[in-house]
């Protein structure tokens, strides 16, 4: 009922895209490209004691065409950096990125010349978790951010 | 007046002309050589059956930039027989710095010799493929040497690559 | 027909890149293969990934700021490069902390290697896997991170370790935590041990695969766990030992074969002798120097702070003050405990420094640019026993504030450096069980 007329189709969209975008966030695949220290936390979060399961996204899958979320966990060096995009853009959209530690973020403390000042200049980011490296429970808020951000996005289907 | 340590004695026997000079600080005892006597005194080493030096521990070079001898590459040896351990200093000028490669006596001498080149700049004759390490092979210059600074980037990709000179136009 | 026999086919060998971001792998690293079939004829091994300029940057701070950048070398066991580092300077000093110090150093030298080899043996054990192993060892790994977080204030990069005594002293209930993590962490042994060591498939897979001969491990300069399994019982805490290690009494637990089996029952073995390092540790402690001298009532910071500028400083000197949760355990009254008694090197207590002009002015001069902390001129090297092997520190200095080289001799360097050697003849699923029980940490290959 209703799809005919001007109100009631924007409401089945609207319905339809908080429908997908439940399920989306539910169900996040993550690819994590772990590189340093973050990695330890990583571990961590995936395991049983913070347990990232319960939120849906605990299953990685190692292949980027599988994935819709690329973690990056850990500092990110100008020679790794054409491989991050590589990666980048081998998955297929909706994808999402994690930027997991403050040398992602920004660089940390590592200002020198081998170390990428954020990754954010060479691929889209959408949830900065900063810490060095973050607790568990920060790694858990982001995802939860990230979580509200796919609920209301525009979902394309 | 202090004992001298008895590796100094040997080796001040057996190649009084290459040793430069020697000490010890705080129990470690240190040589610094010639550079065309390192080959021969590394076999000695690690042969004399009172010394048995049969490890390379470490191999690295520190940058003395305002002095004469701008590099000097530095030796850990470690003898597991003896437990002695032994440091060995080979000074380079900046237009020469170039020394023999450790590769037949000790294989992992492969890998840190590319690393110091890599920092350094410093060649090694005779090694098996001498190339960056650490860094990629676009990179130019020797970071470790003082006269890099450090926040001097080259980037693949992104802002500052060459890349993305090109987009810009 | 003739039949056609493998010698007929023509076949060539194929090139296969195990690259930088790999599933089965832990670390970046790119392993090129020449193989024929599955058979790896030919391997090169790139690194280089995670070059972070960690010798650089002690170049460019002072000796103190170094300190945070060592944590991120081998992060897996951040206190152990936190005290081989503060050792090298000390050296140079010619100084030696305090009794209680360096028991305290031992205590979390210990438990940093314990958490080093579970994540190692959880690792490599989920690459081949055994999925509930890793869920096992990360669960011990989180009680020791408990603890690490109560003495230290963080779970991983720790800084703990200070030039001349360590940050804080430990808790009260420490010992208490600690034994009930270490009876935690034998239970999660003991349930490995029953799942993987008679476990059919765990130990085909492992036994004969990546050997190495004792003349190979020697000729590359491999230390740890590696050169261990070949034999060779090389550990620095008995041959050179440091703080306290000539007066407890553990086993250095070594392998015959060289195989990734042998490594694997070494850490397992060695996890055990490090518990066993700990408990003696905690039984043998000394109270510690504690000063007694001090007035029953306490003032808040600013109010001492706010009286001194004022000099009204009647007994201001024996006045406890309520230090806040992040200076806990580096009050004035344990202060002689953790920290050598030189003005040159150690940071005063809070309380002088808030309470009398010779603390303030003593804070200062190791604080401020350019002041600091000023090792005589000269070299010294420094190792240590890491998690993989002999970590070393060799530290030049000009005299000045700030350090004129600091190099990091890496553990599995060497051993990467034969890693090419080890797998040529394997299969490609070898790889992954050699590469597991090397513990690549790619904060320490690269730097």
């Amino acid at each position: 009922m209703g799809v005919g007329n001007g109100f009631g189709k924007n409401l089945l969209f609207t319905k339809l895209d908080r429908a997908i975008g439940w399920a989306r966030k539910y169900s996040i695949f993550q690819y994590p490209f772990v590189t340093a220290c973050c990695g330890m936390e990583y571990m961590s979060v995936a395991c049983s004691h913070y347990d990232i399961d319960r939120f849906g996204a605990g299953f990685p899958r190692f292949s980027p065409r599988q994935a819709d979320l690329l973690m990056v966990v850990g500092t990110i060096s100008h020679k790794i950096a054409p491989i991050l995009r590589t990666v980048y853009e081998q998955m297929c959209d909706p994808k999402w990125v994690i930027a997991f530690g403050v040398c992602t973020c920004t660089g940390g403390f590592y200002n020198n010349y081998a170390t990428v000042q954020g990754i954010d200049t060479i691929i889209p980011v959408d949830v900065y978790i900063p810490g060095c490296p973050p607790r568990p429970e920060t790694v858990l808020d982001g995802l939860i951010k990230l979580q509200e951000k796919i609920q209301d996005q525009k979902q394309e289907i | 007046m202090k004992e001298e340590s008895p590796i100094f004695q040997k080796i001040r026997e057996r190649f009084s002309e290459s040793v430069i000079s020697h000490h010890s600080f705080r129990g470690d005892h240190t040589v610094i050589i010639h550079k065309e006597y390192l080959y021969q005194t590394m076999i000695f080493l690690r042969n004399d059956s009172d010394l048995q030096f049969n490890i390379l521990m470490d191999l690295t070079a520190v940058d003395y930039l305002g002095s004469g001898y701008r590099f000097q590459v530095v030796y850990h040896l470690y003898s597991m027989d003896k437990n002695l351990r032994l440091r060995l200093k080979v000074p380079l000028l900046e237009r020469d710095a170039i020394v023999e490669s450790l590769v037949p006596l000790w294989p992992c001498a492969d890998w840190y010799e590319r690393e110091v080149f890599d920092m350094f700049g410093i060649r090694f004759s005779g090694h098996p493929g001498l190339k960056r390490i650490l860094l990629y092979e676009e990179f130019e210059g020797h970071p470790l040497r003082k006269d890099y600074p450090i926040d001097k980037r080259q980037p693949l990709i992104g802002p500052g690559s060459k890349e993305d000179q090109e987009k810009r136009g | 027909m003739a039949e056609t026999t493998v010698k007929d086919l023509k076949s060539r060998h194929m090139y296969l890149n195990m690259g930088p971001a790999h599933p089965a792998m832990h670390g970046i690293i790119q392993i090129k293969l020449e193989l024929e079939g599955e058979t790896v004829i030919k391997a090169d091994v790139e690194i280089g990934y995670l070059h972070r300029c960690f010798e650089k940057h002690c170049e460019e701070g002072n000796y103190m700021q170094a300190i945070p950048y060592t944590d991120r070398l081998n992060y897996v066991s951040p206190l152990i490069n936190n005290v081989g580092y503060v050792m090298a300077v000390e050296k140079l000093f010619g100084v030696e902390v305090p009794e209680r110090c360096q028991y305290i150093r031992v205590i979390l030298s210990e438990i940093s290697r314990i958490t080093d080899h579970l994540t190692s043996v959880g690792a490599s054990a989920m690459e081949l896997g055994a999925f509930t192993v890793f869920l096992y060892m990360m669960k011990a790994r989180e009680y020791l991170f408990d603890l690490l977080e109560d003495v230290t204030g963080a779970r991983i990069t720790n800084s703990y370790t200070r030039i001349g005594g360590v940050k804080a002293d430990l808790t009260e209930d420490f010992e208490g935590k600690c034994k009930d993590a270490l009876k935690e962490l034998r239970g999660v042994i003991e349930e490995v041990h029953r799942l993987l060591t008679k476990n059919r498939i765990f130990v085909d897979r492992l036994k004969g695969t990546g050997k190495i001969s004792k003349e190979d491990a020697l000729a590359y300069g491999i230390t740890g766990p590696f050169l261990r399994s070949t034999g060779v019982d090389y550990d620095v805490r008995k041959r050179n030992p440091y703080l306290i290690y000539d007066r407890v009494d553990f086993m250095v637990p070594t392998g015959t074969n060289g195989d990734n089996l042998d490594r694997y029952l070494v850490r397992m073995e060695e996890m055990e002798q490090s518990a066993r390092i700990i408990e003696q540790a905690l039984r043998d402690i000394p109270e510690g120097p504690v000063s007694v001298d001090l007035l029953d009532q306490t003032i808040e910071p600013p109010e001492m702070v706010d009286s001194a500028k004022m000099g009204k400083t009647k007994d201001l000197i024996v006045t406890g003050v309520n230090v806040t949760s992040t200076l806990k355990g580096s009050e004035k009254k344990r202060h002689l405990g953790i920290k050598v008694d030189d003005k040159r090197i150690a940071i005063p207590p809070k309380q002088d420094t808030y309470s009398n002009i010779e603390g303030l002015m003593n804070h200062f001069m190791l604080i401020m640019n350019q002041d600091g902390i000023k090792p005589p001129e000269g070299e010294v090297y420094f190792p240590v026993e890491g998690g993989n092997g002999e970590l070393g520190f060799y530290i030049v200095s000009n005299g000045t504030d700030r350090p004129h080289r600091v190099r990091v001799r890496p553990p599995c360097f060497p051993i990467m450096a034969a890693f090419h050697k080890i797998i040529e003849g394997e299969m490609v699923p070898d790889i992954v069980a050699t590469f597991g029980s090397v513990n690549m940490v790619g904060g320490e290959l690269d730097r």
